[in-house]
This record gives structure tokens, sequence and C-alpha cells, in this order.
């Protein structure tokens, strides 16, 4: 019977079924500061770390983006700094490899793991965050859990699933100018919305993601739960192994010629069926930006704030009109009229290297008139974007050049909007205080934010380029 | 973990899908430890001023700062990861949510916590929280056993539940009891499949 990668990978991984529900080997545990939670419960049931080998932790959440030369002690605030300081002694503790604040290479658990090879083909990767699929760009299955599921992990390095819908989303041609893959993402979740993945492992295929570099996969795949889908995967190929060609924990010599023909079984056979297909054309794509409180409300930069009136459905209305007032917009106004005070470029969708040589590409045509950071995803993207000389072309235009970390995504680590604020980033959630109490969020693609940057509004960055 | 068996309690409405784990759960409180404190979390940057001093919220004025369970709409506990999502509702008093839809990972984290996420049809969460709205402090009994629903006026409203799921919460049965019974076979599964992946477990760098 022809299979989907998504059930290839997951055949493998199966250890036991009962009743329908299926014990699951995990190759991969991935977590940061934020999974204090399992620890204590570790701990209280007087557990340990089953598979310490396999698993890796991360300060990203909590570590500041700034002063980072005085290490954990520059940390002014002490609840935060004790979060850094708790995962460092958990992982020397119980024996687990640790990305620390003063690793160089220290960077964000999306991130890091793609970068050193511990993401490969046809794994199964839990991660204490939701973000987790990310790591689906590499043909793994990939999905974040909470904390009592962790520790379930940690104590057993195995995990309890019940089966899953599949849903494949084909996108074909070629972007137009100005589009990237964080422009698809927001497409793809406008049309289908965020619930529309709910209950399915997402397969992205098509032409569209074949000629897309590694760094949008992971773009596209790392908002999969923006979407409802815990997982998004996309199927391995030439891309994908020049990628991990000689990265730390890749397989070398003899065992890489043995990883290749496992990982290439792996793409999704001819024939294979899935419970759900969506298709859409990459030509009909533009760049995107969300107005509202939830990643589905958004559209092309060309439209206006939708009326909540003319929206059929009254709670969708309701709701619609909740997060115009939240936002602070007048219904019908063109998005390219809203101004920002704000831009910030990072997180675990777009804080890569490619993310950065398009902020840097659009920075040369201006000046920031209103703050704008830019936070790379890891200290490997930190120093290469630096040998390439995009920090300098940067700071040049008036951006801030800052450490990395989850920053002023999830703001936790003491970056955060003051109420009211309205920000154009490059993140992924725009939900209702997301980026600080009061705090406004547009979600927007690393050229996009750069654009808002330079002209202190929404901006469409085509016109922008177009004018250069 | 505490069973959950049957439940009849206050049920507070909420009209609005989409709510996500940031709003039961607001960012920086994921780092307070485990306990009581949480009561506070559950909605907080909608329920308390920066002061401390409550805002106008539907589970800030009785009876629904009483309530036990919430009817919401689709798409409940959608987003981030965070089980403190799931903490700040339990020691608030909550035990079941019934929606039309969950976030995948906050419905795992409820069943992992002793707290019954329940899915109704569309129409059954609106006309259960019509009725909540207009008879304030009217309650709902839940049966696991049954996998029923009764509302305010006396219907019932089955709903579907993996078996396994309904036992652990029936018995309060956590997963790791469950797992290592199969202690042998994951091992069995480890060494085959390390044998065919080794390069997986050489020594981390």
């Amino acid at each position: 019977m022809p299979l989907t990668l998504f059930e290839k990978i997951w055949q493998r991984h199966v250890v036991v079924e009962e009743e329908g529900e299926l014990l699951l080997h995990v190759d991969r545990a991935l977590f940061h500061e934020g999974s204090s939670h399992a620890f204590a419960k570790l701990e209280q049931q007087g557990r340990s770390i089953a598979r310490p080998q396999q698993v890796f932790a991360f300060n990203d959440h909590y570590v500041p983006t700034t002063g980072r030369d005085k290490g954990v002690n520059g940390i002014a605030n002490a609840e935060i700094r004790n979060m850094v300081i708790q995962l460092q002694t958990n992982a020397t503790k119980h024996g687990i490899t640790l990305f620390g604040i003063d690793d160089p290479r220290q960077g964000i658990l999306h991130i890091v793991p793609p970068e050193q090879g511990i993401t490969q083909p046809g794994l199964l990767i839990c991660g204490a965050d939701s973000h987790t699929a990310t790591h689906g760009a590499f043909g793994c299955l990939a999905f974040g859990i909470g904390a009592s599921d962790m520790m379930h992990v940690m104590a057993t390095q195995t995990i309890w699933q019940r089966s899953q819908k599949t849903l494949r989303i084909n996108v074909n041609g070629s972007l137009g100018f100005g589009v990237s893959a964080k422009d698809v993402i927001l497409a793809i979740i406008a049309k289908i919305g965020v619930a529309g993945g709910t209950g399915h492992v997402i397969e992205y295929a098509g032409s569209t993601f074949r000629t897309m570099s590694m760094e949008g996969r992971m773009t596209v795949c790392n908002m999969s739960i923006e979407a409802g889908a815990r997982a998004g995967m996309i199927a391995p190929d030439e891309t994908t192994y020049a990628y991990m060609q000689g990265r730390p924990y890749a397989p070398k010599g003899a065992a890489w010629d043995a990883a290749m023909m496992l990982w290439k079984q792996l793409p999704t056979d001819a024939g294979a069926c899935f419970d759900r297909e969506v298709s859409m054309n990459a030509a009909d794509i533009a760049p995107m930006v969300t107005w509202g409180t939830n990643p589905e409300q958004g559209g092309p930069v060309t439209g206006a704030v939708p009326n909540p009136r003319d929206i059929e459905d009254e709670i969708a209305a309701q709701e619609a009109a909740s997060a115009i007032e939240y936002q602070g917009l007048t219904p019908g106004m063109a998005l390219t009229d809203i101004k920002v005070d704000k831009v910030f470029i990072g997180s675990c969708t777009n804080s890569r290297i490619e993310d950065i040589r398009a902020a840097a590409e659009v920075a040369k045509l201006g000046r920031a008139v209103i703050p704008a950071w830019v936070v790379p995803g890891s200290q490997l993207v930190k120093r290469q974007a630096e040998r390439e000389g995009l920090d300098k072309i940067l700071i040049a235009a008036n951006f801030e050049w800052r450490d990395p970390g989850c920053s002023l995504c999830t703001a936790i680590n003491g970056d955060q909007l003051q109420p009211g604020e309205r920000c154009a980033s490059t993140s992924n959630r725009n939900f209702k205080g997301r980026q600080g109490t009061g705090g406004r969020t547009h979600l927007v693609s690393p050229a996009m934010a750069v654009a808002a940057a330079l002209k202190g509004r929404l901006t469409d960055v085509r016109e922008l380029m177009k004018g250069a | 973990m505490t069973p959950f068996t049957t439940l009849t309690a206050i049920a507070a409405p909420i009209d609005e899908p989409n709510v996500d784990t940031n709003q039961l759960c607001p960012t920086r409180f994921n780092k307070v430890p485990r306990g009581p404190a949480y009561a506070r979390v559950l909605f907080h940057d909608r329920r308390f001023n920066a002061d401390g001093s409550e805002k106008e919220h539907l589970l800030n004025v009785a009876p629904f700062n009483r309530a036990q369970i919430i009817v919401a709409d689709r798409n409940w506990g959608s987003g981030s990861s965070r089980e403190s999502a799931v903490y700040a509702l339990y020691e608030f008093g909550i035990r079941c949510v019934i929606a039309s839809s969950f976030g995948d990972i906050h419905a795992n984290n409820c069943y992992k916590n002793g707290l019954l996420p329940v899915v109704l049809s569309d129409a059954a969460c609106a006309a259960l929280r019509k009725q909540l709205r207009e008879h304030p402090g009217s309650t709902i009994s839940v049966d696991l056993a049954a996998q029923t629903v009764i509302d305010p006026q006396g219907n019932p409203h089955r709903f579907d539940i993996h078996s396994v799921r309904k036992k652990c919460l029936l018995e309060g049965l956590d997963d790791i009891a469950r797992t290592v019974q199969y202690r042998d076979q994951l091992e069995a599964h480890e060494v085959v499949y390390r044998d065919e992946r080794p390069w997986l477990y050489t020594k981390n760098i």
C-alpha cells in the first residue's frame, strides 16, 4: 500500500498499540527554560531521564538580547536569571547536552538543532514548545507537547499518541517579486483558518516548496501550529541533504551513505491517500500582513481592515470587531495606512541567515525611522551575518543588532512592547498581549518588517524595491 | 492525578472562538511553580488591572466565580503548548471545558491533569451558552462513564472520547504506569532501531 511521509515515520516508531493508542519511540527531545514544570514533575516522582544522550536543552526564552558579555550575571531581573540558571542546573544534574547562554552555538531551540545536524529526516522529535513543527522541514515528524507529556518523554523516551489525520497542502509555481516563505504560510493560514489543520499533520508539497531553501521550508513548517496542526512536514530532497552535509551531528562517511539509503525512502509514495487536500497557486500570493489578533486575520498588504458588518458568520464578526478594537484600527482603512511604533525581526519563524539577508537588502534603501530590532536566531547566524557584513548594513540603516534569543516574540526575557505600542513583527503570533500586555502585533515577513521600519507604517515592500 | 467521574457544577459561558493559551495564562506567569497562585492567573490580563484591581469580567463575579465548567466556542486553547494554561484553569476550579473544538496540545494537557475536554457541536455549544446567559448560575452535569452532558434544561448531549483517555481520567491513571509494563518491547525496538541508525547515538559534542 502506498504510504505518506508521515505514515512511514509514524509506523517506524510504534513500540506497541493499546486500544488504538500508540506508544511511540522518541528520537530527540528538545527543551528550554520553560520546561521547569516538567523537571519539577520528574523530581516529584523521583524519576530520572531515561536516555540523556537523546535530550537537548537550550537557553533561549529567558536570555537577554543585550549585555551578553556579562553572561548570566548580566540578567538584572532575579526571576528571569533564575530560569536560565535552573535549566543549567537541571541539565548538569541529569547529564543532558545544554546549549547554554555562554555557548558559541547558543540560540533558539528551533534554530540550533538544524544547524547542528541534530534534526534529521525520518526522526520523531518532541519539543517543549509548540513551534517544534519547524523541524518537519527536514522530513521528520516533530511536534510540541506540554509538561506532563515532556516528563513522560524524559522518563521513558516514548510518548502515547492517537493516530492523526493527514492534510496535504499543495502550492505550485514561482513566488512573485517581494514574496517570501512567510507570506506563503500566512496565506495558507488565511485560507484554511487557525483551526484548519486541527487534528491533522500537514505535508507541504508542490513545486513552490521543492524550490524553496531549507530556511524557507522551516519558516513554513514553523507556523503549522498557527493553522491548528501540531506538525507540518516537507519531504527530504537534494536541498535537505546539501544543507545537512558536514553538520556536527550529521552522519559522516559510510554512515552518511547508510542514512541516505533510509532518507530516500521517506517521501510520500505515488498514489498515497491523504484525508484532505488543499491547493494554492504561488502566483496568487502577495506580501501578507495580519490586522487582527489571531494569525488567520490577515491578508495581502494591498488590502484593507475588514468591516465586521460584512462578515456573515456572527461569531467571526464579533471576533473581528473585538480584534479591531484591541488593535486600535478602523474598519475599511487601508493596511498601508497603519502606523507602527516598533519593528522586530527575529523569532524561530524568521531569524535565520536568509531572513537577515532579506532584511539587509531592503535596509539598504533607507533608514529606520522607528526603533527596529534585529535579533538573530543563533550565535551561528549572528556570526555568519557579520562575516557577510549584514550587521553593518543594518546598523548603518539605524537598526539595532542584538544577541540571539526568543526576545520580543514571546516577551518574557524583559524585551516587550508597552501598552498600546504597535509592532510590525516577523514572529508567529499576534495574540492579544503576546508581545507585552496591551501590545499590538502585525505579522509580516522580514522584508516587509524592514519596509515598515523605513516608512514608519505598514508598507508594500514591492513598491519600495521598485523605486530602488 | 485526581480522577474525573461525574460533576454537577455552575457553568460559565465564554462567547469567543480561538481563545488562545496566552489569554488563559499570559506568558510571564509560566515561570510560577504550580500551585494555588494560578487561580488568579486564569485570564489574568482580562480580569485584572496592572495595579491588581479587578476588571469587569464574567469570571470575577458571582455566580461565575464559582464555575467549575466552561462552555466555550470553537478552537479553545489554541497556540502555545504551555501546560500552565491548564494549571490556571484547574486552580481556578475548572474541571471540564465544553467546546466545539480544541487546540490539540491543550486538549492533551487537559487530559494529563484530570480536566475533561468535551467536544459538542457548534450548535449545541451555542445553545448551552444561551441557556447559561439567560439563567446565570444554572448547572450542567457531566457523566464521563456515560459520556453525557446534561444541560440546564435537562437535555442530554452525548460526547465521544477515546477509550484510553476515558479510562485514565476515570481511574486517575498517569501514562507512565502504563508505559513501564512495555519496557521489554521498548528495549527490543531500540536494539533494532539503533542498529539501523548508529550515527544517532555517537557521543554528544
